[in-house]
């Protein structure tokens, strides 16, 4: 369960300071798929960051599970991160000379996990990303963009996490392949009861969710379940 | 992250990329290689012209006829062409001066020498007995000049091996055999050892006869044109240097030491002066490596550094799913120990394998020295650590997203 309240996030740009976020509250339950809408430079990144515990706020409070991230170490943000977040990020997601499989034992390597162990869960999660079974020795770059993403997602839930954050998942793909990876993850909000925050600019994506909250200028504009929320089969 | 995992992770970064991790371990090889063989060279280079000048002879002490001048003529009279030195003066020395060990004197020419049918044209050294102590030279066959042929100014001569290899060929032994000196018939009692090397003046190519022989028959006259001496230590050479010149101008009757007729020249200074030259050329050749090694470090600095955008992105990938800043660090410092490690032992192996070639081709006696595998192997893993380790380690320290972002 996610609580954030009045989050600001104040980027120092030489002289100038920029205010990326300007004092932003909600709470997200367990289970629930929202969108976070915005138009470019609003600020979604900068509060994925956030929520994510990537990156720390300049003020207000931010509570995950009960827990007060903002006054963690480093170390224990990246616990946090490694037990309880997936990510899919927009580029960059991949360890390009690395193979499939060995890029989403990744997070096992890091959290400790045996050989064994952590070669059969990386495949459950590349099979319940959807990636057919004889990609997994490919190395990554050799991979289309959307079989990169469906790679990022099986990272991202390899770790069994109860948050899912993905930055623009679908940005560079067409909208076909954008469709696979956005049912995707309602597969994994419905079936596995993952959290999942999808962060985008195009309304058509946001209304994949149940909840869109719209944010402009580093302001909470909106926040509405009204509208008919698109399933794909 | 378990250690076992590190190393595997490293292993993994390593051979992903190749081409990187072998263009990097390059720059090492070549540092590295170029410094230990360059070292060698400037080591062998040094050792043989110090054996070369140990083979002049045991703390020797040469005089030779100084440059005298006559009276109102400023013109000195060249080298050796000066006649102040005779046997005397040898009988002298040998009887004053102590810690002496061999007194022998040289009267040389080049004459025509011919054989049952050969000739050749060498130096003749008319000597004493003492001339094989004195000038570290063996006798191979037969015997050298003794006190008996000195003193009757006998007809016989020693050989040097390659002009007996010129008369009598490798086969015989040459001695009892009689050659003819500018047409004056000579007896052989013996042959010397082969010296071989590069020594300045080789006794290979010279031919002994007593020297009062030499004097009356050749030279005809009472001159020398050397005398050599032998110290018993090489601690005494400076001090019975001294002495001789006292000695000598002593009996020549000069009092003005600006009026010398003779001069003497000491084992010691030719060392010393050899050695000088040589220390230059092994800085010289030390500079050149240093360069190298220079270059060399350049390289692996430019790898490390150009490789370092996609290695900060990777960073910060590896980082937001859940890796420490310590895992990171540890991971970087394993990589660039194992190629400065790798590169250095392939390194030394190449230097080494250079240095034996040149050895083998008998260009030079090259001499491999641990210092220079230290110097070499410290400088490139300091250079390879440095810059393989510290700004992955900066980026480690790089929040994650900072450094997905890093162009
Ligand atoms: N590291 C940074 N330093 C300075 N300014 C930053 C930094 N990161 C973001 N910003 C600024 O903060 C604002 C919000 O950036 P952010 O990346 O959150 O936007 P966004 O909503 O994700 O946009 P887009 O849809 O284009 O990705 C932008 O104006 C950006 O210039
Ligand atoms: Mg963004």
């Amino acid at each position: 369960m996610i609580e954030i309240k009045n989050i600001t996030k104040i980027y120092q740009t030489g002289v100038v300071n920029f205010e990326a976020l300007k004092g932003v509250s909600f709470d997200i339950q367990d289970g629930e798929f929202v969108a976070i809408m915005g138009p470019s430079g609003s600020g979604k990144s900068t509060l994925m960051h956030i929520l994510g515990a990537l990156d720390t706020p300049t003020s207000g409070t931010y509570f995950l599970d009960k827990k007060d991230v903002s006054v963690l170490s480093e170390n224990e943000l990246a616990d946090i991160r490694r037990d309880k977040i997936g990510f899919v990020f927009q580029s960059f997601n991949l360890l390009p000379r690395a193979t499939v499989l060995r890029n989403v034992i990744l997070p096992l390597v890091y959290e400790g996990v045996g050989k064994e162990e952590r070669a059969k869960k990386a495949q459950a999660a590349l099979v319940s990303a959807g990636l057919d079974e004889k990609y997994f020795p490919h190395l990554s770059n050799q991979l289309s963009g959307g079989q990169i993403q469906r790679v990022a997602i099986a990272r991202a839930l390899v770790n069994n996490p109860s948050l899912i954050l993905a930055d623009e998942p679908t940005g560079n793909l067409d909208s076909k392949t954008g469709e696979i990876v956005l049912g995707t993850f309602q597969k994994l909000n419905k079936e596995q009861g993952k959290t999942i925050v999808l962060i985008t600019h195009e309304p058509d994506i946001a209304q994949h969710a149940d909840r869109i909250i719209f944010i402009k200028d580093g302001f909470l504009v909106s926040d509405s379940r009204g509208h008919k929320k698109r399933v794909i089969q | 992250m378990k250690t076992q995992d590190i190393l595997e992770e490293t292993y993994l970064a390593l051979t992903s990329n190749k081409v990187r991790s072998g263009l990097t371990m390059l720059g090492i090889v070549i540092g590295i290689g170029s410094v230990i063989a360059m070292l060698a060279i400037g080591q062998g280079a040094q050792n043989s012209v110090e054996s070369n000048i140990q083979s002049i002879g045991s703390n020797l002490i040469t005089i030779s006829p100084g440059a005298q001048r006559g009276p109102g003529t400023s013109v000195s009279s060249g080298r050796g062409s000066a006649k102040s030195l005779k046997l005397s003066d040898a009988e002298v020395i040998a009887k004053e001066i102590s810690g002496v060990k061999a007194v022998a004197p040289e009267v040389s020419g080049r004459y025509q020498i011919t054989a049952k049918g050969t000739n050749t044209n060498t130096q003749v050294v008319g000597t004493n007995g003492e001339y094989p102590v004195v000038k570290n030279v063996e006798i191979d066959i037969g015997s050298f000049i003794s006190g008996q042929n000195v003193n009757s100014s006998a007809r016989v001569a020693v050989l040097g091996s390659s002009v007996r290899d010129d008369l009598f060929g490798t086969s015989t032994d040459a001695v009892g055999n009689s050659i003819k000196i500018n047409k004056i018939e000579f007896k052989i009692i013996g042959v010397l050892k082969e010296k071989g090397g590069s020594s300045f003046a080789s006794q290979d190519d010279m031919v002994f006869i007593p020297v009062t022989t030499a004097q009356r028959l050749l030279s005809g006259d009472e001159y020398l044109n050397a005398i050599d001496v032998s110290a018993q230590d090489a601690n005494l050479t400076t001090q019975i240097q001294e002495e001789i010149t006292a000695l000598l101008l002593e009996k020549h009757n000069i009092s003005d030491p600006s009026k010398i007729d003779f001069r003497t020249m000491n084992q010691s200074d030719i060392a010393s002066t050899a050695s000088s030259v040589t220390e230059i050329f092994t800085i010289l050749l030390g500079s050149v490596a240093g360069i190298s090694l220079v270059v060399g470090g350049i390289g692996i600095m430019n790898m490390m550094l150009t490789t370092v955008t996609e290695r900060t992105r990777e960073i910060g990938l590896r980082k937001a799913i859940g890796a420490k800043a310590k895992d990171i660090s540890t991971q970087f410092l394993i990589e660039a120990i194992t190629i400065t490690f790798l590169g250095g032992i392939i390194g030394v192996i190449l230097g080494w394998c250079a240095a034996f070639g040149i050895s083998y081709f008998g260009i030079i006696q090259t001499s491999v020295s641990l210092f220079s595998v230290l110097l070499a192997f410290g400088v490139s893993a300091f250079i390879g650590i440095v810059f393989g380790y510290y700004p992955a380690r900066r980026a480690s320290k790089l929040n994650p997203i900072d450094a997905l972002r890093y162009e």
